[in-house]
């Protein structure tokens, strides 16, 4: 069931939920992500989606979060990380395609494994565990569907 | 740069760390996961969760605003169409690819570079959702 073992996943969940609560409890804010793909947008585009109040008022913050994310990453590999920097063979065009649904679905859903899985479940949002469970079962469906097709990694 | 955008940087900063920590910066681990070989990912949402539960839930009793102002608001979405459609979308993606909005950023920043191309179609995704989707 756990090939890597459970602590790396139990721990770094737990470093998470304290970044989201650290936020949480000194702004008010979830620190959530896909949003980030919208509201940077409004520096873009003009149309009215955009342009809504919940991004503008919300993208600065966001392109913070998000470079913070980066940056988090880039001293886990410089400091704990077993194997230093790292690349993964997924194919370019699962990357492509996946991406576009990634951020077509979680906009359309309006949130993603973050504000849906851990934000949304956090604040006992009905809404939020059916879209995971939702987007966890399509995810074992195609996943288990590329394997079988002989797509790997 | 003020106040909440140093709170949110460090937060930032907290949640890429423990995602590449949780190993979910490599596609490949998430990919694991869907393929139902390994079920960390469940460990490292409910690990998250629960620490995020008492955040949200517990220290409101305790406090009555954000110590740098604003209010404490749990995060609800009112159920569509829309919230179960783009979950399928979205789960067709992750399926494919292994990669979601958070694990992509932090995936970038362990090294896996490729991801950019990844990162990029999220944010024409995005647009195209908001463009001709959206309401």
């Amino acid at each position: 069931m756990f090939p890597l073992g459970i602590y790396p996943y139990i721990i770094g969940g737990l470093i998470i939920g304290i970044g989201v609560s650290f936020v949480y409890i000194l702004t008010g804010l979830h620190s959530t992500q896909s949003s980030l793909f919208s509201s940077t947008m409004s520096y873009l585009s003009n149309i009215p989606y955009f342009q809504r109040k919940t991004y503008l008022d919300s993208r600065e913050w966001r392109l913070f979060f998000a470079a913070g994310v980066i940056l988090g990453a880039i001293i886990y590999a410089l400091t704990v990380s077993p194997d230093g920097f790292w690349m993964s063979s997924v194919q370019w065009w699962r990357l492509i395609l996946g991406g576009f649904l990634v951020g077509f679905g979680t906009r359309l859903s309006s949130g993603c494994t973050s504000g849906h899985g851990i934000s949304g479940i956090a604040s006992l949002s009905s809404t939020s565990l059916i879209a995971v469970i939702t987007f966890i079962a399509v995810g074992v469906v195609v996943a288990n569907a590329m394997l079988l097709l002989g797509v790997t990694p | 740069m003020n106040n909440r955008n140093i709170v949110l940087f460090i937060g930032g900063i907290t949640f890429g760390f423990g995602l590449a920590w949780g190993g979910m910066a490599r596609p490949e681990v998430v990919l694991s996961f869907l393929q139902l070989k390994d079920y960390g990912l469940i460990l490292l949402m409910g690990s998250a969760t629960v620490t995020t539960f008492i955040a949200i839930n517990v220290v409101p009793r305790f406090m009555e605003k954000p110590i740098l102002g604003g209010e404490f608001k749990p995060r609800t979405r009112e159920l569509t169409r829309n919230t179960i459609l783009g979950a399928i979308i979205f789960g067709i993606g992750w399926g494919l690819s292994g990669q979601c909005p958070g694990s992509a950023l932090s995936s970038l920043g362990i090294g896996n570079y490729p991801i950019l191309m990844g990162i990029a179609s999220m944010f024409v995704g995005a647009y195209v959702m908001g463009r001709f989707f959206g309401s």
